[in-house]
């Protein structure tokens, strides 16, 4: 990747987390952290991956996004407003009465929304039924699960990986944001899911871990989870929670909270100062 | 009537569905280690191609389900009643009720008659369960002839829909031209004293209790209620206002079933006393489905019996 098109997709992102910020802001509601973590990873399969027409979302030979980790939404819907499928004004209806940005994706609602997610393990399923129904009717979109580290503990994600793996969903990426906190803290601390990458290999995947904020490293995964065959591809990508700004990043008690206004002004001036360097 | 065909309406679900794998392409069939005895099996055989085992993982089939939906399949998801409404109530809540997308679940095994597995098998809350989950479509045909039709029309159907079976042999008593409607309830026996509101194998035993009433002398009409939601909400009130006084018969709890759903509606708009024969708010256990079906009152004699007791209740 040339260093102009990283930073072009390093802008991007940035503008994704000042769309997360915003729409938290604007409902006093909202998860922020687990958004800010997604940012990179969303704006690069936008941006640069998913074959999708803004004008048809339903487009039946497009690429399929389910975010199984819903509640972070935000970063879904800042994604889709950048990409065009809506105006970006919208996201400040995030979570209020009569907005198509619900609290947690809905498809019959947002367009570009894929899937109506957010009880979580739930997503990673309807993405392998997807998946399988492209190998049925033998089209060739891929589809990716978007999905959380504290997620892991549901048991319906494992059900669902077994089955991917069992009809050899190659058309199908898990991208696991393993930014290691969870509502009630450290995920080792709460009820470990790891090792994820030993779990995930055991039941059949490609396994590629990364930093989940080098784009680099994103498209790296990304294009060799492509041309993986037979099996399905689980990235693990190493996140910071609440990525870019300072007094959210690492902290749990970020991963369901919205900023007041004092710190919302702060958060963006963080995120100003990132944009500078750019 | 001795020599009457009996089948149980999951082979009638195997069956419907080995025909549609014949008409319509987007029918896949999906399920949970149970093929031979929920009997898609049957449609496996006429259709490999189309046919996915998801082991024992209903939360996962249910929401695969969801998701190939999206992408203009018409999955059925099968498994018992138990798995199905109970176990993956969530999944049929959140992945395929609230998005209302278009998967069939195809849940047997429903009721009592079970038999021999007992109470942890044998579902008599599943219609309870669904009835609560806006936009779906509940089914609960009452013979071979019904369920067929049920499962065709189902296909047909834009939306989800919980298609519910058995595992007993039950009479077959519809004719073989006998066109199902969706939504629309059956008057099968025309009465002025009483009505009786059946459904699944509890209509024919319905239709023999109104035969036995009539005998002395009671008038009893009969009503089939195959689609539990929607209900046939105008059929039902008009047998309250018509006959006064009604009787629900169905092999399901007493709570959150046919007899809370009709008691339901006429409260609102034409209250007459409503006697429900079903399951009295208890589990099930092992033994043969029939002798459980006359354990539980689930057979002509109490709905007769219970007919006797309306009566008397009607102002």
């Amino acid at each position: 990747m040339n260093e102009e098109r990283r930073k072009q997709l390093a802008k991007a992102a940035n503008e994704v987390r000042k769309g997360i910020l915003t729409e938290v802001y604007s409902a006093q509601s909202g998860h922020p952290g687990g958004s800010l973590s997604i940012a990179d990873v969303m704006t690069y399969l936008y941006q640069e991956e998913l074959r999708v027409d803004v004008k048809d979302p339903r487009w039946e030979d497009r690429d399929r996004l389910v975010l199984s980790k819903g509640h972070v939404c935000p970063a879904l819907y800042a994604a889709l407003a950048q990409k065009g499928f809506f105006p970006w004004e919208e996201l400040k209806t995030f979570r209020k009465v009569g907005s198509r940005l619900q609290g947690h994706p809905d498809l019959n609602k947002a367009p570009g929304v894929d899937f109506t997610a957010g009880s979580l393990g739930q997503g990673v399923s309807a993405a392998a039924g997807m998946a399988l129904a492209g190998k049925i009717t033998g089209k060739d979109y891929r589809v990716y699960a978007i999905l959380g580290d504290g997620e892991l503990q549901e048991g319906e994600v494992w059900e669902s990986a077994m089955f991917s793996a069992h009809y050899k969903l190659d058309n199908l990426c898990y991208i696991i944001d393993n930014n290691g906190l969870q509502i009630d803290g450290n995920i080792r601390d709460v009820c470990s899911p790891y090792p994820i990458d030993e779990k995930f290999a055991a039941f059949g995947f490609e396994v590629i871990t990364i930093d989940g904020h080098d784009f680099e490293q994103i498209e790296e995964a990304v294009q060799k989870a492509k041309t993986v065959k037979g099996k399905p591809t689980a990235i693990i990508a190493k996140t910071v929670k609440g990525k870019g700004v300072s007094f959210m990043e690492g902290k749990a008690a970020w991963h369901g909270a919205a900023p007041n206004e004092e710190q919302y002004e702060t958060a963006m001036g963080d995120l100003a100062k990132i944009e500078e360097v750019l | 009537m001795a020599d009457m065909v009996k089948k149980a309406t999951r082979e009638s679900y195997g069956e419907a569905l080995a025909k549609l794998a014949a008409i319509n392409d987007k029918v896949i069939v999906f399920d949970a280690d149970l093929a031979g005895a929920t009997k898609t099996g049957t449609f496996k055989k006429a259709c490999p191609e189309r046919f996915f085992d998801c082991g024992i993982a209903e939360a996962n089939m249910m929401v695969a389900a969801a998701g190939a939906s999206t992408c203009g399949l018409i999955p059925f998801a099968s498994t018992f009643a138990m798995f199905a409404a109970g176990r993956a109530f969530e999944q049929v809540r959140n992945s395929i009720g609230y998005p209302h997308l278009n998967v069939k679940i195809g849940a047997t095994h429903a009721g009592v008659s079970v038999g021999e597995d007992g109470a942890t098998h044998q579902c008599n809350e599943d219609i309870a369960l669904m009835r609560t989950i806006p936009g779906m479509t509940i089914i609960n045909p009452a013979d071979d002839v019904e369920a067929q039709a049920a499962v065709l029309a189902a296909a047909q159907y834009e939306g989800p829909v919980y298609l519910r079976f058995g595992r007993l042999a039950a009479p077959v008593f519809n004719s073989p031209d006998y066109k199902f409607q969706m939504g629309k309830g059956v008057t099968l026996r025309e009465g002025s004293d009483l009505t009786i509101i059946a459904t699944g194998i509890l209509v024919y035993e319905a239709m023999m209790a109104a035969e036995a009433l009539a005998v002395e002398g009671i008038s009893a009409r009969v009503i089939n209620i195959h689609t539990i939601k929607p209900l046939d909400k105008e059929l039902v009130v008009e047998a309250a206002k018509e006959t006064g006084v009604l009787v629900t018969a169905e092999e399901h709890s007493v709570i959150g079933g046919l007899g809370a759903a009709v008691a339901e509606a006429i409260g609102e708009e034409c209250p007459v006393p409503v006697v429900r024969v079903g399951i009295k708010d208890s589990f099930g256990h092992s033994g043969k489905g029939a002798e459980l079906l006359k354990e539980y009152g689930l057979c002509r004699e109490n709905i007769a019996a219970e007919a006797k007791r309306a009566l008397t209740l009607k102002r």
